[in-house]
């Protein structure tokens, strides 16, 4: 008896992952009564795939939904609607649909704070069994798998499966976190922020990792994160993500090349840069992103961006395929040529 | 060899901590054993417990039969080392038999709320929202009474004896148990780890067992040990006002309300139930001190 990879069930055409017009607004209670005074609209309609094999990159600032689009995923807080496909199969107890338990099975969560997510008063040995064991692996069994994982991941069994957490270093715990992740043979694993606490080079090593754990045990990956660069090396593709929703999404070199989104550019032109020559010139974009509870109306980038317009305040620019690539998708006016922007279809 | 296998052995040889490993319970003990003031008030605390056990085999006299010709002798009286008391009793003796009920009541009314005041706020703290709302608020009712205050109106209540002050105590120590408890356990929900053992699917009582107990119940402990002293001056002070247990069962705290009116004839051996109370609070005071300050590790 073991825990193994889940059967592919659709085939590789078939996306793993089908997120479609995913909505959470989180209440914000005050007064005596505990009366909803606001909603934090921290996700507000998104809709996106993840394919068989690939690397999905979702980059945006803080606060734009990028973690709890994963929490949604993963439904450690539930969706107030949208539907979320995993290989076809919708959650709970519809025609074709999969258990809560199997969808956790077959995705799992590497979270930021590598030592907030394990347990200070169990073993490295035992963090790792814990997830085996309440999928009904017996005890021998859960820890032999924790060993063999423990090796996977870099890290001598003989000499950590015994220790406490807070023995470990940041990046020997994240090694162990992506070894927990693992420990059920999941499909898919959500990388919130996963390398973001680690220093350079260690990050560089967990990188290299979850590159080596991805092509052996053929896994997809939503890695998260607010590292350009990071995104860039290792997502196949990239979605842009603003105040809970997306602003565009496509292949990482195109995306890259040639971003159509202003807040895009922005982001990309923030990025440091290596090469002298290329050093930001100008200011990309000021000041904080405005407040989710009264988000701006129309396009929520038109307050910080130097094209908005009249209708850009007014109409809620949707998701539209570019002409050069209909992977690549931008939610602006502006690439939209019925949207009456001034700049509409000129734009690249 | 591949790749990951590289990076592995290179993270290994970077920081393979070089002491042994230690359990972070073995850690506790170990620093818990180097607290000299701790281990002597441990000590204190195990003499007196084990001489109130023994009590039948080591006190020189009979606890109940006293002798109106021998009242009120004084300290060192020859075969009687710690005097007499007002019936002519040994004080000695009735001080060893007293540190059985003294204890026992003194302990069990905090071990019974340790066990429901954990449970109560382990459940609101996890659960959250209106069943939190429910338990705490009124947990927070008997909160509101000064502890002395609600002891004696339940004792009142209930009338008097020993199986009721341990129940009243109980009541007492519930809510102040609950309330750490489910402060702990608040923030201790909230970490990643609990979100990682619901990904991996687990249910409700697995986590509450595997990932919520053992962060808990260690600073509740702590606190518990630190109302054992509570404990005994509380159910001393129901004996002294006659609702605890009854003469001539010998008790420090009925002892020190039976000696009172000998406290200008025999000032010293009137204060001895009194020293008993002050030393048993006083060592589990520092040990429960010292047991925090042993858990409390930043790592």
């Amino acid at each position: 008896m073991g825990i193994e990879t889940s059967e592919d069930l659709g085939g590789p055409a078939q996306p793993l992952l089908t997120v479609k017009n995913l909505v959470k607004h989180f209440p914000i209670r005050g007064g005596l009564l505990g009366r909803t005074t606001g909603l934090v609209q921290a996700v507000d309609g998104v809709d996106f795939e993840v394919a068989k094999g690939e690397t999905l990159g979702i980059v945006g600032e803080s606060g734009c939904g990028k973690s709890t689009t994963a929490r949604l995923l993963i439904r450690l807080i539930e969706p107030d609607s949208g539907e979320v496909l995993f290989d076809g199969q919708a959650l709970g107890a519809v025609d074709g649909g999969i258990s809560l338990t199997e969808l956790r099975r077959q995705v799992q969560m590497v979270f930021q704070d590598s030592f907030a997510s394990l347990n200070p008063r169990l073993t490295i040995d035992d963090s790792i069994a814990f997830g085996p064991k309440v999928h009904g692996l017996p005890d021998g069994a859960a820890r032999g798998r924790a060993r063999d994982l423990l090796g996977k991941v870099g890290l001598d069994p003989n000499l950590f499966g015994r220790r406490y957490p807070h023995e470990l270093s940041g990046g020997q715990r994240q090694r162990v976190n992506i070894a927990r992740a693992l420990a059920l043979a999941p499909r898919l694993v959500l990388l919130d922020e996963s390398v973001s606490a680690l220093d350079k080079s260690v990050e560089a090593q967990v990188l290299n990792l979850l590159q080596d754990l991805k092509s052996e045990f053929g896994l997809t990956y939503v890695f998260i994160s607010h590292d350009l660069n990071v995104v860039r090396y290792m997502a196949d593709r990239v979605m842009v993500m603003y105040l809970g929703r997306v602003a565009e999404i496509g292949p990482v070199e195109e995306l890259y090349d040639n971003p159509r989104h202003p807040y895009t550019r922005a982001l990309l032109s923030a990025m440091p840069s290596m090469d002298p020559d290329r050093r930001t010139q100008e200011a990309p974009i000021a000041g904080d992103p405005p407040n989710p509870i009264n988000p701006p109306s129309g396009c929520r980038f038109h307050t910080r961006c130097p094209f908005a317009e009249e209708v850009c305040g007014a109409k809620i620019p949707v998701l539209t395929p570019t002409a050069a690539d209909p992977g690549h998708r931008v939610a602006c006016h502006m690439a939209d040529a019925s949207s009456g922007h001034s700049k509409a279809g000129s734009a690249a | 060899m591949t790749a990951a296998a590289a990076t592995a052995d290179k993270a290994q040889k970077q920081s393979a901590p070089a002491t042994a490993s230690r359990g972070y319970w073995a850690g506790v003990l170990h620093r818990l054993m180097r607290n000299k003031l701790a281990m002597i008030c441990l000590a204190i605390l195990v003499l007196i417990v084990l001489a109130a056990i023994f009590a039948p085999y080591i006190a020189p006299h009979d606890p109940y039969r006293g002798a109106m010709l021998r009242r009120l002798r004084p300290i060192g009286t020859p075969g009687y080392p710690l005097g007499t008391d007002e019936l002519g009793r040994d004080m000695l003796t009735r001080l060893l038999y007293g540190g059985r009920l003294s204890l026992f009541i003194g302990i069990v009314p905090v071990f019974n709320a340790f066990v429901i005041g954990t449970a109560l706020g382990v459940i609101a703290g996890f659960v959250g929202g209106k069943t939190n709302m429910a338990i705490m608020r009124t947990v927070d009712v008997f909160y509101a009474f000064p502890s002395v205050l609600l002891a004696i109106a339940i004792s009142g209540a209930l009338g008097a004896g020993i199986f009721n002050s341990i129940l009243s105590l109980t009541v007492v120590f519930i809510p102040p148990l609950a309330r750490v408890a489910e402060s702990v356990t608040t923030q201790t929900r909230s970490l990643d780890f609990v979100d990682a053992a619901r990904a991996s699917g687990a249910g409700a009582l697995t986590i509450i067992r595997v990932h919520v107990l053992g962060n808990v119940m260690g600073p509740v402990f702590v606190y518990a040990t630190s109302l054992v002293s509570v404990s005994m001056i509380l159910a001393a002070g129901l004996s002294f006002l006659g609702l605890g247990v009854k003469p001539p069962e010998p008790e420090w705290g009925l002892m020190l309300n039976t000696l009172r009116t000998a406290i200008y004839s025999q000032p010293y051996v009137a204060a001895l139930p009194g020293a008993m109370i002050f030393i048993v609070s006083i060592c589990f005071n520092l040990f429960s001190d010292a047991l925090r300050s042993a858990m409390d590790v930043k790592v």
